[in-house]
């Protein structure tokens, strides 16, 4: 029988146990993370290539559709590779220890519309630290989907199975927005802040730079076959987009993770933290492609107590981690992928009405 | 204005971005790097037993050295760059020259993180074909131009190397003037360039007719420099050393020559051991110029001190309060480990001073 809570005690040997492999993790860190990642680099920087130029000869080429297709599908691994196992994991720093400035979380700008400061803002401080706690982290729903009964139902709700499926295809724009607070911003122009006009500014500028290279200046050099290449990248993106949506939305709200009040967090203990970390996410299994292909956040658990160790290692963390949450019987939320998204799919049909008790269940504790 | 090759770049900088040209060129040819100079091991050869020297062959916008200048050599141990300055122990290019090799040479220091490593019999931290980054040329401790007539060149231990450039420079010249060239080691098996010493004295009086040199072993004393070199005050005195040595320079100056002819190199930063446990220590800011003394996090000592460091979490997992760390040694509150090296990144909400320590705030 597992159970979510512990007494103080047990929560700080709890607490206690996690940190020991924390410590002992960091202190192993070294060489064999430094190549991985490098390794990685290389295989980005070979599949974007490769990707944009079969993009090209695929216009020359008989073989027009297999060809398209191969530059179109390694251009999407490429932006996939780029954006969760590297942009990710460097901006939480997993890489600082390395010295390295082309792999430091204070530079590192990864290929996507969101710019990287405002991404380590809304997900690193906002998201990272307050992890599914209502009201304060806005990763639960994105400020626009209902993902736990405790939010309030409107009729709004009942779009979001569609609106949840545009979310999905343009999942790079959502996160841009995210934390500019993009809904606020357009609908309530009296109230907007320097700072929020500030960060449209970098957005627009960035996402010009985004727009620009995919949209125009590549298809442009294609000559004759411009259209052929927009294509591709438009696809590449969009497939890039599904992919990290689903992993996303696989981390934290399966049936089984948790939401937590405000007041979760008052006097929390380290224990306390990891423990909430754990009951507000959820891990998915699969091959080591899957792993890679999902920057290692598959073990959101994992990610979620340690954002940044190096996270190729958390599947050898994870065997520890869900050997402790055993010892100490805290459920450790891990299904296959396909489950995990069958999971999500049923719960935001399920919000996107109102609840069947009347919106009574768990508010505030 | 329609410059092509300008446009070229600016184009292929958009097509590449968010990543920059650099970004590709380092992965095939990093030696092209514009980020950052980088050069090729072509040689790692033993200098004695506890020494090595580094033949590099630096990238084509790597700037020339004048003699007795030093680099800042960023080499990656275990996985983690690390960088560290050595004086260019090779003779400096001619006018308008650049360049083929440079060669730095490094005497291990036993406490030390990166230099036993390269040294020794087994080191293995550097190869034959490896690429390491190297910053530019720095540092005014380099002859004048012309170079004064009466030129004494003094070092000890591993020091000799910026005096050795110098020495390498005014032999490839053939220099005419008088160059006196001392040189105090512990003990034979101590002495650098031994055998290129000999050949130079050798050949001394076809190549550089005024030149004179002499090992010494054994520590230096006071009324050594008055004792070997007569009118002390009539040279320019160049000198590199350990600390007590360059005391002795100055005191023997004082006393029978010029101490404003004396140019100076201090060549290795003396070593701290970590303090103990939960010692706390005193944080410089530099950019500020506040100070701040205390045990615990950074954060709140700089925060006490009046500034306003950027942060998020507090609690060390979002990496937004990372700064740059100029030196000294820190211990991570959360596991324990500590940092020693200096320019490197932290985060100060969970990093503790041990000992004095400057931060870029
Ligand atoms: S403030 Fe978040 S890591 Fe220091």
């Amino acid at each position: 029988m597992t159970h979510t809570t512990l007494s103080p005690s047990e929560l700080e040997s709890f607490g206690a146990e996690i940190d020991a492999l924390l410590t002992r993790t960091k202190a192993d860190l070294g060489e064999r993370d430094t190549r991985y990642i490098r390794r990685v680099v290389r295989v980005q920087r070979g599949l974007e290539a490769a990707g944009r130029a079969l993009l090209f000869a695929s216009g020359f080429s008989p073989l027009f559709p297999v060809v398209w297709a191969l530059g179109t599908g390694a251009l999407a691994a490429s932006k996939i590779l780029e954006n969760m196992e590297i942009g990710h994991n460097v901006l939480h720093g997993q890489y600082d220890f390395t010295n390295d400035p082309t792999l430091s979380s204070q530079t590192y700008e990864w290929d996507i519309v969101c710019p990287s400061e405002q991404w380590r803002h809304s997900h690193n401080v906002l998201h990272h630290t307050y992890t599914n706690v209502r009201g304060v982290d806005h990763d639960l729903g994105y400020r626009m989907l209902r993902v736990d009964p405790s939010q309030p139902w409107t009729p709004l709700a009942l779009l979001q199975p569609l609106s949840t499926l545009v979310l999905g295809l343009l999942f790079q724009w959502g996160v841009a927005a995210h934390d500019i607070d993009m809904p606020k911003y357009l609908f309530r122009p009296s109230e907007r802040t320097e700072e929020q006009r500030e960060k449209v500014r970098e957005l627009f500028a960035k996402a010009k730079k985004q727009l620009r290279k995919d949209y125009v200046l590549f298809p442009l050099l294609a000559g004759p076959f411009a259209l052929h290449v927009l294509a591709g990248n438009l696809v590449a993106n969009v497939v890039r987009n599904v992919w990290s949506f689903l992993v996303i939305f696989c981390g934290h709200f399966p049936e089984g993770t948790e939401t937590f009040p405000p007041e979760a967090l008052d006097g929390e203990t380290r224990g306390g933290f990891y423990l909430r970390q754990l009951r507000g996410s959820a891990n998915f299994e699969g091959s080591w492609l899957l792993h890679v292909a999902s920057g290692h956040l598959s073990h959101q658990i994992e990610h979620h107590m340690f954002p940044d160790v190096p996270a190729h290692r958390y599947p050898e963390m994870a065997r520890e981690v869900r050997a402790i949450c055993g010892k100490y019987g805290v459920a450790y939320n891990s299904s296959s992928l396909s489950s995990q998204v069958w999971s999500v799919a049923k719960k935001i049909v399920r919000l996107a009405f109102p609840s069947a008790g009347g919106d009574a269940t768990p508010t505030a504790a | 204005m329609l410059d092509p090759l300008s446009w070229g770049a600016r184009l292929a900088s958009a097509l590449v971005y968010p990543r920059t040209l650099d970004d590709f060129v380092g992965l095939v040819a990093p030696l092209r790097s514009r980020r950052a100079h980088h050069a090729e091991v072509v040689l790692v050869r033993r200098e004695t037993y506890d020494t090595v020297t580094l033949v590099l062959r630096p990238g084509p916008h790597f700037p020339a050295h004048r003699a007795g200048q030093h680099t800042a050599l960023t080499l990656e141990i275990d996985g983690v760059r690390r960088t560290r300055v050595f004086s260019i122990a090779s003779a400096e290019p001619r006018a308008g020259e650049r360049h083929r090799t440079i060669e730095l040479t490094i005497r291990a220091r036993p406490s030390g993180l990166v230099t036993p490593r390269l040294t020794g019999r087994d080191a293995r931290a550097l190869r034959e074909g490896d690429i390491v980054e190297l910053g530019a040329p720095r540092g005014d401790f380099v002859l004048g131009t012309p170079v004064p007539d009466r030129l004494l060149l003094v070092s000890g231990g591993s020091g000799i190397t910026p005096v050795m450039a110098m020495l390498r420079t005014l032999v490839a010249r053939r220099h005419r003037g008088e160059v006196v060239f001392l040189t105090w080691a512990k003990s034979p098996r101590d002495t650098l360039f031994r055998a290129e010493l000999d050949a130079i004295a050798k050949a001394a009086p076809l190549t550089c007719p005024g030149l004179r040199i002499a090992v010494v072993h054994g520590p230096m004393s006071e009324g050594d420099l008055a004792a070997r070199v007569p009118d002390l005050a009539s040279w320019e005195v160049f000198a590199c050393g350990p600390s007590g040595m360059l005391d002795v320079v100055r005191a023997d100056l004082r006393k029978h020559g010029d101490l404003t002819k004396l140019h100076t190199e201090q060549f290795s930063a003396p070593t701290r051991p970590p303090a103990p446990e939960g010692e706390g220590g005193e944080v410089t800011f530099a950019r500020s110029g506040k100070t701040a003394e205390g045990r615990g996090p950074i954060l709140p000592m700089a925060e006490g001190a009046g500034l306003r460091p950027k942060h998020g979490c507090r609690i060390g997992i979002c990496h937004t309060c990372v700064c740059r760390k100029v030196s000294g040694t820190t211990r991570d509150t959360a596991t324990g480990a500590l940092s020693t090296d200096g320019d490197v990144d932290i985060r100060i909400c969970t990093s503790e001073p041990v000992g004095p320590v400057v931060v870029d705030l």
